[in-house]
């Protein structure tokens, strides 16, 4: 489904993934996992289309889309619920997610969507007319994978959701996102939190310095040192 | 003093108000979206003067027919101080983009004195007045407030209730998170430069009717309209609205118990202490 040959990306004369290859198929989960400032976040915006590339190629569902900015690749179905979540703090509750929905192809099916949404966090429904600034961290989480789903994506890019949560509170995310998963979303995610992730996802890479250092299935890389090193950042 | 006096110099700053609240608005809402104060603005409002006044006094338009074209005259303004000016530099840093609509400023002015000389213009409306308990309103002023509130509904219901506008508010939060959304933010940049412009021309109009018409009549609203602005919070529209009508109470009653020139002192003053109290303007949440 999504394809990203040898990226090459950086910010300034800062070059942060070298050579990244990586695939996701339709309908799996998989998980980047790797050390604090491993390019882990710079790869995502990379995919969604926020940080342009400087080489190789992005493409989905066959579809090449190198280059393109981040507001056309929505439309081919890829939604990032970015690190920091990144609400709109003064709007409601339900004036995010009617911005989740801002394409139009997204706004016809507006009350499908609201309805799904609604149903997966039924939290949200209640704060519908709440600024989203009043939330906790946790319903803002939910707020903004919500959002995500109202483009009606096919893959969700979902960057380092448990980041600033209680504990009780990671447990609940990562149930939450297993019935988004459940619900037939491909999913990509990243995240520091590699115990939990693993058990979530089919497979996983491992991104060191700016590059893929493992790859493998889920259950095998959590046999090998892949975590206690991920978690280390040795 | 006769207290009626106050009554009637209290009314008419409300009147004042509308008009102001109107340019601070729209400048307001251009900064909260871009992140730039447009140092010109009361300049194309200037601009968008003499649009009404040739086309009232020199084609012979009804006002009916003039003051939404000028409106149409001030959305065009907009559009092109935008992709002309703003866009280019949008990355650069923001003394550049202040600069850059500071000498449009001067460009604006020089250019207008160049194709119209230094003469004052009016329309030369001439409205009958209402006496109420012995108070006179002149319709100059009573038509104007009236249409600048009406205008400032228009603009809270198109940014509440369209998709559009909400995603101008949503911009002025987080510009990259709306374009992960799916909205083009140079759309964005343009629709609600469109809109700033539209309130300029509206603007236009309304201070036409008590205005005439000079190169440097920027220079007579400008200041006030950045320190209303600045007054109610940068970005804040609520803010804005409120402080358009505290300092338009303040020079209206300051003017009628002093002079008009003390009556802006006494604003300038104001605002200084203000400034020094609360720093993020008169509704900024304390930290």
């Amino acid at each position: 489904m999504l394809e990203v040959r040898r990226v090459t990306a950086g910010y300034g004369a800062f070059t942060a993934l070298w050579d990244v290859s990586l695939t996701v198929a339709a309908g799996e989960a998989v998980a980047v996992v790797g050390p604090n400032g491993a390019g882990k976040t710079t790869l995502m915006r990379v995919i969604s289309g926020l940080v342009p590339s400087r080489g190789g190629e992005l493409v989905f569902e066959g579809t090449p889309l190198t280059g393109r900015r981040a507001h056309q690749i929505v439309a081919h179905g890829i939604a990032h619920v970015p690190e920091g979540r990144r609400i709109f703090p003064g709007l409601t509750v339900a004036e995010n997610l009617k911005m989740g929905a801002f394409l139009p192809p997204a706004r016809r099916a507006y009350r499908q969507s609201l309805e799904r949404v609604y149903g997966l966090f039924p939290v949200l429904a209640e704060r519908r007319a709440q600024r989203a600034g009043s939330l906790s961290g946790g319903e803002q989480q939910m707020l903004a994978i919500g959002r995500a789903l109202m483009s009606r994506p096919k893959l969700i890019l979902l960057d380092e959701p448990s980041m600033g949560l209680a504990p009780v509170m990671v447990f609940r995310l990562f149930d939450l996102i297993r019935r988004v998963r459940a619900e037939g979303y491909t999913i990509l995610v990243v995240e520091q939190n590699v115990r939990q992730v693993l058990k979530l996802v089919d497979r996983a890479y491992l991104l060191e310095v700016g590059r893929i250092r493992m790859e493998g299935r889920a259950e095998l890389l959590s046999e090998q040192d892949f975590v206690r090193k991920a978690y280390m950042g040795l | 003093m006769d207290p009626i006096f106050l009554v009637e110099a209290a009314i008419n700053g409300i009147l004042l108000g509308g008009v102001l609240a109107v340019l601070a608005l729209g400048l307001n809402l251009i900064f909260g979206v871009l992140d730039i104060v447009w140092i010109a603005y009361v300049d194309l409002v200037m601009l968008a003067m003499y649009a009404f006044y040739f086309m009232v006094q020199g084609h012979g338009w009804s006002v009916w027919v003039a003051g939404p074209a000028t409106l149409v005259v001030g959305a065009l303004l907009g559009i092109a101080v935008h992709l002309l000016i703003i866009s280019p530099i949008l990355t650069s840093a923001p003394i550049n983009q202040l600069l850059a609509t500071g000498g449009l400023l001067f460009f604006l002015q020089s250019f207008a004195t160049f194709l119209w000389t230094t003469d004052h213009r009016s329309v030369r409306l001439s409205l009958p007045s209402v006496e109420i308990g012995g108070i006179f309103l002149p319709f100059t002023r009573v038509i104007p407030f009236a249409i600048s509130i009406l205008a400032m509904l228009a603009l809270y219901l198109f940014l509440r209730h369209t998709y559009i506008g909400t995603a101008i508010r949503a911009v002025s939060q987080d510009r990259d998170a709306m374009a992960l959304m799916g909205a083009n933010p140079q759309r964005v940049y343009v629709v609600t430069s469109a809109v700033g412009g539209a309130m300029a021309g509206l603007a236009a109009t309304l201070l036409s009717f008590q205005y005439s018409v000079h190169p440097f009549f920027g220079g007579q609203f400008g200041p006030l309209t950045f320190m209303i602005c600045v007054l109610g919070g940068l970005g804040n529209m609520v803010g804005a609205f409120v402080a358009s009508f505290v300092m338009s109470e303040i020079i209206a009653i300051g003017g009628v118990m002093f002079s008009t020139e003390m009556g802006y002192v006494i604003a300038f003053v104001v605002f200084i202490v203000v400034m020094f109290a609360r720093p993020g303007g008169i509704l900024a949440r304390r930290e």
